[in-house]
C-alpha cells in the first residue's frame, strides 16, 4: 500500500518536474532513464530468464546504426528506423539465442559466446567504410523536426525516454505475471526440472530473447537520435553490455522495478564523481567495479532483494 | 604467448570454477610494473619478472582471499559478475593512475632480429616465446610433483573428496590464484619490449586467453598452452587473409565455433555445459 503511495509521488514528480530542472540535472535524469531502460530490457533475458547476456552491445548497436543509416542514406525517419533497427537486432538476437540454446549452453558458456556475438559486429563495423569504419556516423542537420525524431532543446528527449522506460517497465509487469513470464522464472531456477515439467524451454528463452534485443535496440536509436554521432566503441563495445546489466544487478535482477532503481542509484553516483574529480578519466567506471564488487557481496540480489527481505 | 596468459586463467578456472574477468586487468597492472621498473629504476623487463613473479603471487593471493573466497557460495554468475566488477576497477584505477596514454618499454635490444631462412625473427618476441615455454614447463613440474601441486589438481578432480583428504582448501585456492595472477605477470613482462602498455591492453589479452582456454578446454592445462598456439596461427592466418583488424574476427568465429561444437575443448578434458 505504503510502496504504490511512493511510487505515485515517484511518477508524478517525473513528469512535472522535469520543466523546471537546471539543464544539467535534465542531462542526468535522461542518462538515469535511458541505463534504467537498457537495464529493463537486459533484465527480461538476464533477470527473468537468468541467461547473463554479456552481448546486449550487439542490439544496442544494430538499434543505433540500422535508424542512422537508413536515415542518412534513404531519407527514412528514424521512427521508422527505430523499428526496423529492432526487429533486425531481435533477428540477430533469434540467431545468436538458437546456436546457443539449441547447443546447450548454459551459464558462463552462454555469457561468454554473447560477449563474441557482439565482439563480432564491433570489429565489422570498424572494418567498413559503408558504415563510417572506426570514424563513425554523424547525424548533421539538427534543425529540430519532431517527424525526424530531431528536438529543439533537451526536454522533449526527456519524455521520450521516460516514456521508453516506464514502457519497458510496463511490459516487464505483464511479463512477469504471464505465461512466458512464470516458464522463464522455472527455466532459471532449474531448467531440467522446468523442461521435465512440460515447459518448452527453447521456445520460451527465445521469446525473451527477441523482446530483449528488440528493446535494448530502440534504445540505440534512441542514443543516436539523442548524441547525433555514433561509432563502433560507443555502441558494440562491451562497455554498453555491462552498462545494461549493472543497472539490473544493482537495482535488483528478476524485478520490474529493479532496473529502474539501479539506475537512480548508479548514474549519478558515475556523475557526481566525474564531477568531483575533473581531468581524471575512468573515476566513473572505477566506483561502478567497486560497487559491483560491494553489492555482488553484501546485497547478492540487488537493491529490491533487500527490500524485500526487510519486509 | 597467448598460451601462457591462458594457462593462469585456466588454472583458476579448474580449481575455482570461476571465470576470471579480471586476468586481463591483473596482466595490465603487471605491464605497469614492469614499465614502472624499467623507467624509474632502470631495471631490465626480464630482469624484473624476479620482482613481479612474487609480488602478483602475493597480489592474488590476497585477491582471492579478500574478494573471491567470502563469495564461494553465491551463485555461479554473481561470481563471474565479482571478477567482472574487479576488472572494471582495476583498468579504470590505472585510467585515473597514469591517463589512458599509450607508453612502451625500449630496451637497447627491442628492434633487434634476426634473419632466419628469408623470415625476420624478432629477437623480444623469440624471447617471449622461449619464456613462455619455460614457465609453462615450470609450472607442469610444479603441478606434477610438489604436494601442493597435486593438492591443486586434486581440488581441481574432485573439491569434495580434497576436502575430505585433509586439503586446506581456502588456502589450495588461494595459492592457485596466487599462481595465475604469477603466470600471467610474467606474460605481461615478456610482451612489454614489444608491445604498448595502457589501462585497457589486458582487455584484448583476455578476450583472445577466454577463446584460448575454451579452445584447449576449461581447466585442461596443457590444452591451454596447444590453444594458444592455435589462436596466435588463426589470428596471422586472417592477418593475411582479412584486410586491417578483421583478424579478430577468425578468432571470434573459432571461439563461437568451438563454445557451440566443442564446449569441452578440442582436447577434451576440460568440463563444457
Amino acid at each position: 500500500m505504503g510502496a504504490e503511495v511512493l511510487a505515485g509521488v515517484a511518477l508524478g514528480a517525473l513528469l512535472v518536474a522535469p520543466p523546471f530542472l537546471p539543464p544539467y540535472f535534465l542531462e542526468i535524469l535522461i542518462s538515469v532513464m535511458l541505463f534504467g531502460y537498457l537495464g529493463a530490457a537486459w533484465n527480461i533475458l538476464g533477470g527473468y530468464a537468468g541467461q547473463f547476456s554479456f552481448g546486449h552491445a550487439a542490439y544496442f548497436g544494430i538499434g543505433a546504426y540500422t535508424s542512422t543509416l537508413l536515415f542518412l542514406n534513404l531519407g527514412v525517419t528514424p521512427w521508422l528506423g527505430m523499428l526496423a533497427g529492432g526487429v533486425l537486432a531481435a533477428v540477430y538476437g533469434l540467431f545468436a539465442g538458437y546456436l546457443s540454446f539449441r547447443y546447450g549452453l548454459r551459464g558462463p558458456y552462454f555469457s561468454l559466446v554473447t560477449l563474441a556475438f557482439a565482439e563480432m559486429l564491433r570489429v565489422v563495423a570498424v572494418n567498413t567504410k559503408a558504415v563510417g569504419s572506426s570514424i563513425g556516423l554523424v547525424i548533421p542537420n539538427r534543425e529540430p523536426a519532431p517527424l525526424n525524431f530531431v528536438f529543439a532543446g533537451k526536454l522533449p528527449y526527456y519524455y521520450v525516454i521516460l516514456a521508453m522506460a516506464l514502457g519497458a517497465v510496463w511490459i516487464t509487469r505483464l511479463l512477469a505475471r504471464s505465461k512466458l513470464g512464470y516458464s522463464l522464472l522455472a527455466i532459471r531456477e532449474n531448467e531440467d526440472a522446468a523442461e521435465a515439467a512440460g515447459v518448452d524451454a527453447l521456445g520460451m528463452k527465445l521469446r525473451a530473447m527477441a523482446l530483449s534485443s528488440f528493446l535494448t535496440a530502440l534504445g540505440g536509436t534512441f542514443y543516436a537520435q539523442y548524441f547525433a554521432y555514433i561509432d563502433p566503441t560507443i555502441t558494440f563495445g562491451p562497455s554498453v553490455s555491462i552498462q545494461g546489466l549493472l543497472q539490473a544487478i544493482v537495482g535488483g535482477a528478476g524485478t520490474v522495478l529493479g532496473p529502474l532503481i539501479g539506475a537512480f542509484v548508479l548514474t549519478p553516483v558515475s556523475e557526481l564523481s566525474r564531477a568531483a574529480i575533473r581531468g581524471r578519466a575512468g573515476v566513473d567506471v572505477m566506483l561502478y567495479g567497486f560497487v559491483l564488487i560491494l553489492v555482488i557481496s553484501f546485497l547478492p540480489n540487488g537493491i529490491m532483494g533487500w527490500v524485500r527481505k526487510r519486509r | 604467448m597467448y598460451g601462457l596468459v591462458a594457462f593462469g586463467l585456466s588454472l583458476i578456472f579448474g580449481v575455482l570454477r570461476i571465470i576470471n574477468f579480471a586476468h586481463g586487468a591483473v596482466m595490465m597492472l603487471a605491464m605497469y610494473a614492469t614499465y614502472w621498473l624499467f623507467t624509474l629504476l632502470k631495471i631490465d623487463p626480464y630482469v624484473s619478472i624476479v620482482i613481479t613473479g612474487p609480488a602478483f603471487f602475493v597480489l592474488g593471493m590476497v585477491i582471492q582471499r579478500v574478494v573471491i573466497e567470502p563469495n564461494r557460495f553465491a551463485a555461479e554468475h554473481n561470481q563471474l559478475l565479482l571478477t567482472l566488477g574487479l576488472a572494471l576497477f582495476l583498468e579504470n584505477l590505472a585510467l585515473v593512475l597514469w591517463q589512458g596514454d599509450f607508453r612502451t618499454v625500449r630496451p637497447s635490444y627491442a628492434n633487434a632480429s634476426f634473419d632466419l631462412g628469408g623470415a625476420l625473427v624478432e629477437v623480444p618476441r623469440l624471447v617471449a616465446c622461449g619464456g613462455a615455454i619455460v614457465v609453462a614447463v615450470v609450472l607442469f613440474a610444479f603441478l606434477k610433483l610438489t604436494d601442493v601441486g597435486k593438492a591443486i589438481r586434486a581440488l581441481a578432480e574432485e573439491p569434495e573428496g580434497a576436502m575430505l583428504m585433509g586439503i586446506d582448501v581456502a588456502r589450495i585456492r588461494a595459492v592457485a590464484y596466487g599462481i595465475g595472477a604469477g603466470a600471467v605477470a610474467v606474460a605481461g613482462a615478456l610482451v612489454t619490449p614489444f608491445f604498448y602498455v595502457a589501462p585497457d591492453v589486458g582487455e584484448s589479452f583476455n578476450i583472445m586467453a577466454f577463446v584460448v582456454v575454451v579452445l584447449g578446454g576449461m581447466g585442461n592445462f596443457v590444452g591451454a598452452l596447444l590453444g594458444g598456439f592455435i589462436v596466435g596461427l588463426a589470428e596471422s592466418l586472417g592477418a593475411t587473409l582479412l584486410p586491417g583488424s578483421l583478424k579478430q574476427l577468425v578468432v571470434f568465429a573459432l571461439f563461437v565455433l568451438v563454445l557451440l561444437f566443442r564446449p569441452a575443448g578440442l582436447f577434451g578434458g576440460g568440463r563444457g555445459r
